[in-house]
């Protein structure tokens, strides 16, 4: 049943997708209102769109960490399911989510240990993972003596320990500061193309989007549907690239699709994220 | 070398406070010359710990404070463990069984607030006035409430990105309790040991209080005071409040011990 993959199958397959959060009481929240998409292996997809759209929930609906109210969603052609059992994706949020009582090395280890990998395996691998996220001495440090962005980095280095085809990242490098969060987007990049992995990213920000991104999803406000899909020209992703036209081009694309979008927002008017739960009464 | 040299410094003030306070003690009972039955001279508690200790002297019938130490002691350690026991265990099945843990909690929460030592009467009419396990259960039942609310907050304050974390990798619950709740729960556990170390020698002493054996410290001080023994009676009070400080110490080194690679957080 398992190895029915083949390069042709996407690697995430999202057709019709509803989330009604409290659906048949009176506070039933339509969260995400029919969504098609499909990513193929190997692309890099970021989602976009005002605070409350429904980013998270998608990614959690690919997670299978939340129950789908209608459409489905296939996972390298098996359901979320299938694929969260099969360890298919490995993910991370904007929080690191360290374990504090582990050391750095051990948390890394976390989802092998699960899995039932062989000590000697897993520290041969977190090793590996510390080196690609280049912080190779800290394995033995506790979490709390990191600072914020070499706690992402391990964060990051957990999610990828597995190898899982497909990472999820909810705005995962949101807590940084500016060049922080450029350096990890440098090393991300590199590590997800040796890896050849399947990248879901959700971001609030617009260079980020257009500098990480084959595709950029651009959502429409609550509920969320796709407004529409920028497509971001193959090109080599440097640290130059940041200065090309191109990349200014893009970035403009998405900034007028985001735009439209916000436009769509009834009244109030506020253009700027901000961090609503959602309760607006409607 | 250094740790223990930093150690015996930083100890230092403290000493220096206590002994201060001592001869200030000392000083003021001579200078206003207080009666020993209002307050004897820490000299006299001194002698008189000396002479009850191992009742070399005449103790006008209560038992040496060495022995009635030793008892108070084996109740409050007892009783401690027993009460330490029953709460870890009933907050793992207050968490395990959500529903149970919903319901029984905020009721803990409220009966913590109340002074439980008052049932010591009532432990001595249900489990025998001579029995040893009537005080144990005072003990027990004060030290098990600090200990369950604690450690419930422990294994239920997780953070939701880690518990999704564990789900996202298939995870079972108990896996999750293993892995998750039960190293978070362990600081939270570890605090309420330190609360209630020195609480249950309280409630060892209090439950005396209401009758049982003579052979406690509390029977010995009470006996003492009406003898109008105040050195001896001080003396007692001395042992008990050994007792309590021993155990608190136990109890930090064994949260230190255990979380020895913990950010530690200003006493
Ligand atoms: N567990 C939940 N129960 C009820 N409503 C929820 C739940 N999770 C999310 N929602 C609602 O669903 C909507 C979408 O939430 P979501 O977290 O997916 O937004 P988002 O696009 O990630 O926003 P942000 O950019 O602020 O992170 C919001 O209105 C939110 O209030
Ligand atoms: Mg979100």
């Amino acid at each position: 049943m398992e190895s029915t993959t083949d390069a042709t199958e996407p690697a995430v397959a999202i057709r019709g997708v509803v989330k009604v959060f409290g659906a048949g009481t009176d506070e039933a929240l339509t969260a995400i209102d029919g969504i098609d998409l499909t990513i193929a292996p190997g692309e890099f997809v970021s989602l976009i769109g005002p605070s409350g759209c429904g980013k998270s929930t998608l990614l959690r609906l690919i997670a299978d960490l939340l129950p789908l109210t209608g459409g489905e969603i296939s996972v390298f052609g098996k359901s979320a399911e299938a694929g969260r059992v099969d360890q298919d994706y490995g993910m991370a949020f904007q929080s690191a989510g360290l374990f504090d009582w582990r050391t750095v090395a051990a948390n890394i280890e976390l989802p092998l240990e699960l899995m039932g990998w062989s000590k000697a395996d897993r520290r041969a691998r977190s090793a590996e993972m510390l080196e690609l996220v280049k912080l190779p001495e800290f394995g033995d440090r506790y979490p709390w003596q990191l600072s914020g962005g070499m706690q992402q980095r391990v964060a990051i280095a957990r999610a990828l320990a597995f190898r899982p085809r497909l990472l999820l990242m909810d705005e995962p490098f949101g807590a940084l500061d500016e060049m922080t969060r450029e350096h990890m987007q440098n090393e991300l990049l590199a590590i997800v193309a040796d890896l050849d992995t399947t990248v879901v990213f959700v971001t609030h920000s617009i260079p980020e989007a257009a500098f990480l991104s084959d595709r950029v999803v651009v959502l429409s406000p609550r509920p969320g549907r796709i407004h529409s899909i920028v497509d971001v020209p193959m090109q080599a992703r440097t640290a130059e690239l940041r200065e090309h036209s191109e990349f200014f081009k893009t970035a403009t694309e998405i900034r007028e699709a985001l735009r439209a979008v916000e436009a769509t927002i009834p009244s109030a008017g506020a253009p700027e994220p901000s961090p609503s739960t959602g309760e607006a009464a409607e | 070398m250094t740790a223990i040299t930093g150690r015996v410094r930083s100890a230092a003030p403290a000493i220096v406070v206590g002994i201060v306070l001592l001869g200030a003690w000392e000083g003021l009972v001579r200078l206003f010359g207080v009666q020993e039955f209002l307050l004897p001279r820490p000299s006299s508690i001194a002698t008189a710990l000396g002479e009850q200790w191992a009742g070399s002297a005449d103790t006008l019938g209560t038992v040496p404070l060495r022995e009635a130490g030793l008892n108070t002691g084996i109740i409050a350690v007892t009783g401690l463990l027993l009460g330490v026991a029953l709460g870890v265990v009933l907050a793992l099945v207050a968490v395990r069984f959500t529903r149970l843990g919903e319901a029984f909690t905020p009721f803990a929460v409220a009966v913590n607030a109340t002074p439980i030592v008052a049932l010591a009467p009532i432990f001595n009419a249900w489990f025998g006035l001579t029995s040893a396990f009537s005080n144990q259960a005072v003990v027990l039942v004060v030290v098990f409430f600090p200990v369950f609310i604690n450690t419930v907050r422990g294994l239920t304050d997780v953070h939701p990105d880690q518990l999704e974390l564990m789900r996202s990798y298939a995870a079972s619950e108990t896996t999750i309790l293993r892995r998750v709740r039960i190293p978070n729960a362990l600081p939270f556990f570890l605090t309420s040991l330190r609360l209630a170390a020195p609480l249950s020698v309280i409630a060892a002493i209090v439950a005396e209080y209401f009758g049982g054996p003579q052979s406690r410290i509390g029977p010995v001080i009470t006996q003492n005071a009406s003898f109008a023994r105040y050195d001896a009676a001080w003396a007692a009070i001395v042992v008990a409040s050994a007792i309590g400080l021993g155990l608190f110490i136990l109890a930090v080194a064994i949260e230190r011990f255990a979380l020895p690679h913990r950010p530690t957080e200003g006493e």
